[in-house]
């Protein structure tokens, strides 16, 4: 079993300096796309790799870089999406904290096909060992010569700057955070027009997960087909996945995309704590759907997990089990995409804590029969489309979900006037 | 502006309509007269899609039954769209964003000053939303203090965007944004304080419910819904925006913005705005007096008997006023005869506003309108502050500035022009080519490519050096610096790039010299093939309203007096103080047997009148004014007055028709006077059609000033008599002072206020409006009395001035203006007083430094006889060997600038001259 991404990574060691990372193979994919492939080469090999974005949509990253227009003269932009936020989530860490050469290498290559000279880690601003091995790389690489001006005498130039955010939520959505980055307000645009049209500055700007960053270097090296090959599904490539809950063994681990919840479950996070039975996970972080019993035999890949009424989101499941109240869980999450909400469109700035409030009341034993519909029609109407980004639709499907796997346990807390979890 | 566009045709719930390409889906269906429901978008701001209240139906095509909701402000229209308003689902989305919005909404309509013209109130009803399901608490918030017109209630905030997007997006202000996050979102300033815009006022109109409210009106608090209103004109400036002012229980309450795409659009000044308060001063004349009497203060019948007398016995000349109607001064024009009639001008200023009104119309370029300016895409400013001597012109050059480079990003982008965001995210901090050469720096430097600070005359030596650069002729202005060439070839290129550039100049410089290199610049680039345009700022409401007039110089008038002449005066709303130097003035009045005035304030002039008849002011009174581009505009009486207080052209037509004068006999109203006017003066012929005639009836009605929703129409006057009084009659126009009346839409030019079934607020105008954005129905009022010369008769102006030279022991006396101060009505207002800067006078910092004078200590000099002692402010940009002197602020006393001072003999300043470069 293939894990590219992670081969390097060692716990409780330094990561690899430019120098051990060199030695390594690192940075021969700079070395062939400046040296013998076009950017339009580079495009081309990416889409035949299949590759999908990691952040969560699983949206072609050739496809996305294609839309960027080539020949318009002023600056364009690559940022690394490493504001990781999705509550649950912590597999680009895990490749910040644990070999950086690899982000800033997989970035030049992103660059270099899509032709732009400018590039940003965004970062979370809590991932504070992240932020000083990262910057400890950059520095390396410029005096490498990887970056800065005319790398390795190609003519091609890239400059990198790390940028820390200030922890919002909101930033991971790719137009916050490019509005973030400017200095503005972290609130979503409007799209069309997309970033690779009118990003940063106004300019054609990609905005790409530090994971599918990460994974350029090996496609670039070993072909679109080896890339494919090392899946066990239609999505190509190796995922990191991740769990946590109250398994025996939470963490993250890389494997060929397509596993099943059952192996991740049951294989390497152990299985449920003793004493503790499986009520439920959400596949991809806060924002997707309950899976439950009935889709453990599901493959976590981008098409699987649709189709089984969820999305594979990140990878990174948090696992219900039947000793926490899932009322209290889902609140946990509510409250957490109510603060996040940036307050700018209606029903996201007002229904969320709407939302919050009444799942919070129902905790308290102050549930009313009518807040069920109240949630119902939040979960109809904060739909994408309807809210003015994807935060609280985001928010909706852990909640909808619930109200749909766990409506009894709803109930009971209005009839009982109390949470049965509490003493 | 926008092109022809070609029209689409798109189906709103399932029937076809016809729709202008290029707009979004919510203006589409509003122009259609849809009842579209909407909150963060704005016609002269676009969309943002924020507040997702427009949600509608979207089809892919006939066969899609179900659709999918979208936000129609942010949906492009586009040819056989299938679109439904209608559809259940849409319909309620659209109640459920009403229901969000109320969960914090307090529910305090009853006692919101909103109330009643809330858009916020009319989108709610209009979705059908009515009961609140929401059980917990609502957030609270602190409110700011914002100064003195404004008042703040967060509490209220639906958190549209609307006022930072309009504050700082649209008006360049800097000190009002949005902060926190999710559902606590503030609104405000970054701490307690004056908002430093001078276009705050629009705050209130802007914001869809009651946070921003009117703060002048909240000191005389009426229902929006109980005011009679008229639609007025400004009489604060010369650019005449249009207003609707509203009344209740014989005081003014609130000016509110009466759109016209022409002019002012969608908005006004804060003097526009807030100065109105003039009207219900306690300096108000309220009944004519005669001095020779006691008591003083006497009946109509007797002044004018009185008066009647004078004039018959007396060798009578009157002076006229740039603040009164052109009606009035042509009454008093007519009743003194033409050769006895004397602008109220001083000298400077009415050879200023001569020269500006030959320029206007000889010159080749366009006049500009406020609306055109706009869409200039270079802007040369000469001699003008324009924030403080023509305040929605600075708004106007600040949209050019912002749209140039959308006009040239934009389209290549393929997004329209009103997705607002998207617009200025692709724009960035790009900025359109404007250049601003003034004596002091001027608020608008901020968004200036290029500035030049320098005296009245080396401004108009920049200018014409520009000309001459333009027109790729030889300079023909003597002892050149480098960098002024430098200068004026960089400004001169920017213009000659440009599709349309604009000039902007006018009488506040001081110097025709000035208005000249406008003129001259002007018409180089016309020559030049550009579409160029020109706008020229006039000192009053009237300015060149009475100059249309023609008369003579107020100078004359002194000296008619003097010399025996003329014995008798009748002023007609005119401080001569404001005019002339007090010993000139005073010498005047000495010499004058019998002075007659007739104003609306108590003043210096005032209190030398034997004959005071009580004017009314633009509230009480009908009457053109004649703005600084040439467009007369009626304005219209607001409320019945009693009879010992009317129009002043009414006092004059009754002195006329007392002393059997020729001309004047059988003149009774407004309309016997106006066709008089027209045959008198040729080049007003125009103003008799602006408006319908007095007898002008809808269905056999007239058009009611009041709303039908007037409340408690019988109990008015209960204290004093349980029956109700026959309502007051309007002879002068077709407008009713009452609530009866014609219930549709009247003619543009009689719009008392916007209103529509379920449109109670300001959003209204939609309604009215040919399409969004666009002219009035039936055309914006008004009507341009200089119209475009067929043949080139534009001269060239040769007289460059020479240098500036200081001189010893004297400083150059340069006007400044204040927008809250310099203007002699709205200061009667306590919120405009409270802005009005303390007197001082403005020193170049190094010539302080020689005069060892610090900031704040005190100036002595003199100007002709009139002494000042004034503390100092000091600038580095303003030239050495000159100062600025504000103009009119309130203690402050008259000296016809620009002038030459002499310092005080005490102060010990000795410096040889040198040519300033």
């Amino acid at each position: 079993m293939e894990t590219p991404l992670t081969q390097h990574i060692v716990a409780g060691r330094q990561p690899l300096s430019l120098k051990e990372y060199e030695r390594v193979g690192g940075y021969e994919s700079v070395r062939k796309v400046l040296k013998q492939m076009t950017p339009t080469e580079v495009t081309d090999l990416v889409k035949a790799s299949n590759l999908k974005g990691r952040g969560g949509a699983g949206f072609g990253t050739g496809m996305k870089w294609s839309f960027v227009p080539m020949n318009v003269p002023g600056p364009k932009y690559l940022v690394a999406n490493a504001d990781e936020m999705e509550p649950g989530t912590f597999k680009d860490r895990l490749l910040l904290e644990g070999n950086p050469h690899q982000l800033i290498e997989g970035m030049i290559v992103a660059a270099y096909a899509i032709q732009a000279n400018i590039s940003y880690v965004f970062l979370r601003w809590a991932y504070k060992l992240a932020a000083s091995e990262i910057r400890k790389a950059i520095a390396e690489a410029y005096e490498a010569g990887y970056l800065g001006e005319n790398i390795l005498g190609s003519g091609y130039t890239l400059d990198m700057h790390l940028h820390t955010g200030v922890g919002r939520y909101m930033c991971g959505e790719e137009t916050a955070l490019l509005n973030a980055l400017e200095g503005k307000r972290a609130n979503p645009r409007a799209k069309p027009p997309f970033p690779q049209v009118s990003g940063l500055y106004g300019r054609p700007t990609i905005v790409n997960n530090v994971e599918t960053l990460c994974c350029l270097p090996h496609i670039v090296n070993k072909g679109a087909e080896w890339f494919k090959s090392i899946s066990q599904s239609e999505d190509s490539g190796t995922k990191i996945y991740g769990i946590s809950g109250k398994v025996k063994r939470p963490g993250v681990w890389e494997l060929p995309m397509g596993v099943t919840v059952r192996e991740l479950l049951e294989e390497y996070a152990g299985g449920m704590k003793d004493g503790l039975k499986f009520r439920g996970l959400l596949p991809g972080g806060a924002s997707t759907d309950f899976l439950v019993e009935e889709h453990l035999d599901v493959k976590m890949d981008y098409g699987s997990v649709t189709k089984a009424g969820s999305r594979m989101g990140t990878g990174t499941m948090i696992i219900l089990d039947d000793k926490t109240c899932p009322v209290g869980f889902v609140l946990n999450l509510q409250h957490f995409f109510a603060q996040e909400s940036c307050g700018f469109c209606t029903p996201c700035r007002e229904g969320l804590p709407w939302v919050e409030k009444i799942l919070r009341a129902m905790e308290r034993g102050e549930g009313q029969p009518e807040h069920m519909n109240i949630l119902e029609f939040h979960t109809q109407y904060l739909g994408p489309g309807n809210t003015f980004c994807a935060l609280a639709p985001g928010a909706m499907e852990p909640l909808q979900s619930a109200l749909k796997y766990f409506r009894a346990d709803f109930e009971r807390h209005i009839k009982e006037k109390r949470c049965p979890w509490k003493q | 502006m926008e092109a022809v566009a070609p029209k689409v045709t798109i189906y709103i719930d399932n029937k076809p309509v016809e729709v202008k390409a290029g707009k979004n889906l919510l203006e589409a269906c509003l122009g259609l007269g849809e009842d579209l429901p909407y909150f963060c978008w704005h016609p002269a701001m676009g969309s943002v899609g924020a507040c997702r209240q427009c949600a509608v139906k979207v089809f892919k095509d006939e066969n899609d039954t179900i659709g999918r909701l979208m936000m129609s402000c942010m949906e492009p229209v586009r040819e056989g769209m299938r679109i439904s308003i209608q559809d259940i689902q849409a319909k309620e989305f659209r109640n459920h964003i009403i229901g969000w919005l109320m969960t914090n909404h307090p529910h305090d309509c009853a006692v919101c000053d909103e109330g009643g013209a809330c858009h916020l109130q009319d989108m709610t009803v209009m979705t059908g939303h009515a009961y609140r399901k929401y059980t917990f608490e609502k957030r609270t918030y602190r409110n700011q203090y914002l100064g003195p017109f404004l008042n703040h209630e967060m509490n209220r905030c639906i958190q549209c965007y609307r006022c930072v997007r309009y504050y700082k997006d649209y008006a360049g202000g800097k000190d009002l944004d949005v902060f926190a996050a999710h559902n606590h979102l503030y609104f405000g300033r970054h701490e307690d304080g004056v908002l430093e815009s001078e276009f705050s006022g629009n705050l209130a109109e802007v914001c869809p419910t009651g946070v921003f409210t009117d703060k002048t009106l909240k000191h005389h608090y009426t229902r929006k819904w109980d005011l009679t209103s008229a639609p007025s004109i400004c009489q604060h400036c010369s650019l005449g925006c249009n207003t609707s002012a509203g009344e209740r229980y014989g005081t003014l309450r609130s000016i509110t913005t009466r759109y016209n795409g022409e002019v002012n659009g969608y908005f006004l000044c804060d003097r526009g705005r807030f100065g109105y308060e003039f009207v219900n001063s306690a300096s108000r004349i309220r009944k004519p007096l005669v001095r020779s009497q006691l008591p003083e203060s006497t009946s109509q019948s007797i002044a004018l008997e009185e008066a009647a007398k004078l004039i018959s016995n007396g060798k009578v000349i009157g002076i006229g006023s740039p603040r009164a109607s052109l009606e009035s001064n042509f009454a008093l024009q007519t009743l003194v005869g033409a050769d006895h009639f004397y602008q109220g001008f001083s000298e400077p200023e009415h050879d200023l506003v001569e020269f500006n009104l030959e320029v206007l119309q000889t010159t080749d370029a366009q006049i500009l309108s406020l609306r055109e300016v706009e869409h200039c895409d270079a802007v040369f400013i000469l001699g003008e502050d324009l924030t403080n001597t023509a305040p929605m012109l600075d708004l106007a050059v600040r949209q050019s500035v912002r749209q140039q480079p959308m006009m040239e990003e934009v389209p290549k982008a393929g997004f329209p022009m009103w997705q607002d965001a998207a617009v200025r995210e692709l724009v960035q901090d790009r900025k359109g080519p404007l250049f601003i050469a003034t004596f002091q720096p001027t608020k608008l430097d901020e968004i200036a490519t290029e500035t030049f600070n320098s005296t009245p005359a080396e401004i108009a030596r920049l200018g014409f050096i520009m000309a001459s650069i333009i027109a790729g002729e030889e300079i023909s202005v003597h002892d050149v610096t480098e960098q002024t060439i430098r200068m004026a070839n960089q400004i001169a290129n920017a213009l000659l790039h440009a599709r349309k550039p604009a000039v902007i100049s006018g009488t506040h410089g001081g110097r025709e010299s000035i208005i000249k290199a406008a003129a001259n610049i002007a018409n180089a680039l016309k020559t030049k093939g550009k579409d160029a345009g020109i706008m020229l700022t006039a000192p009053e409401c009237n300015s060149l309203g009475l100059d249309m007039l023609g008369g003579h110089r107020l100078e004359s008038a002194f000296d008619a007096i003097d010399n025996g002449y003329a014995d008798t005066v009748i002023i007609l709303e005119n401080d001569l103080y404001r005019r002339a130097s007090t010993a000139q003035v005073n010498r005047f009045f000495d010499k004058c047997k019998n002075v007659i005035v007739l104003d609306s304030l108590h003043n210096k002039t005032t209190e030398r009148a034997d004959i005071l008849f009580a004017s009314g002011t633009f509230a009480e009174s009908d009457g053109t004014l004649v703005n600084n581009e040439g467009r007369a505009q009626r304005f219209y009486q607001v409320y019945p007055t009693l009879e010992d207080m009317q129009e002043s052209w009414r006092w004059l037509m009754q002195l006329g028709d007392l002393v059997q004068h020729q001309y004047m006999r059988g003149w009774q109203t407004f309309d016997d006077l106006l066709p008089a006017m027209v045959v008198a003066h040729q080049n007003l012929r125009g103003v008799e059609g602006i408006t319908p005639p007095a007898e002008f009836r809808i269905a056999g009605q007239k058009i009611p000033r009041a709303s039908h929703r007037i409340s408690g129409r019988t109990a008015t006057n209960a204290v004093t008599n349980v029956s109700e009084p026959k309502p007051a009659e309007d002879p002068d126009s077709a407008l009713s002072f009452t609530m009866e009346g014609y219930k549709g839409q009247p003619p543009s030019s009689i719009i008392p206020f916007f209103w529509s079934p379920g449109w109670n607020s300001i959003q209204a105008t939609n309604k009215y409006q040919l399409e969004i954005g666009g002219p009035l129905k039936g055309g914006d009022p008004g009507t341009k009395l200089i119209k475009p010369s067929l043949q080139s008769r534009s001269t060239y102006f040769h007289e460059a001035p020479q240098h500036f030279l200081p001189l010893d022991g004297h400083l150059f006396m340069v006007p400044l203006y204040h927008t809250f101060g310099s203007e002699e009505l709205s200061i009667h207002t306590p919120a405009i007083m409270e802005r009005a800067p303390e007197p001082y006078v403005l020193l170049n910092s190094h010539d302080a430094q020689e005069m060892k004078l610090a900031e704040g200590e005190a100036l002595t000099f003199k100007i002709e006889e009139q002494v000042y002692q004034l503390p100092v402010k000091t600038s580095s940009f303003v030239a050495q060997g000159a100062a600025g002197l504000p103009i009119g602020l309130p203690g402050l006393p008259f000296s016809a600038l620009p002038a030459w001072g002499i310092l005080n003999r005490e102060i010990s300043w000795k410096k040889q001259p040198q040519p300033i470069s």
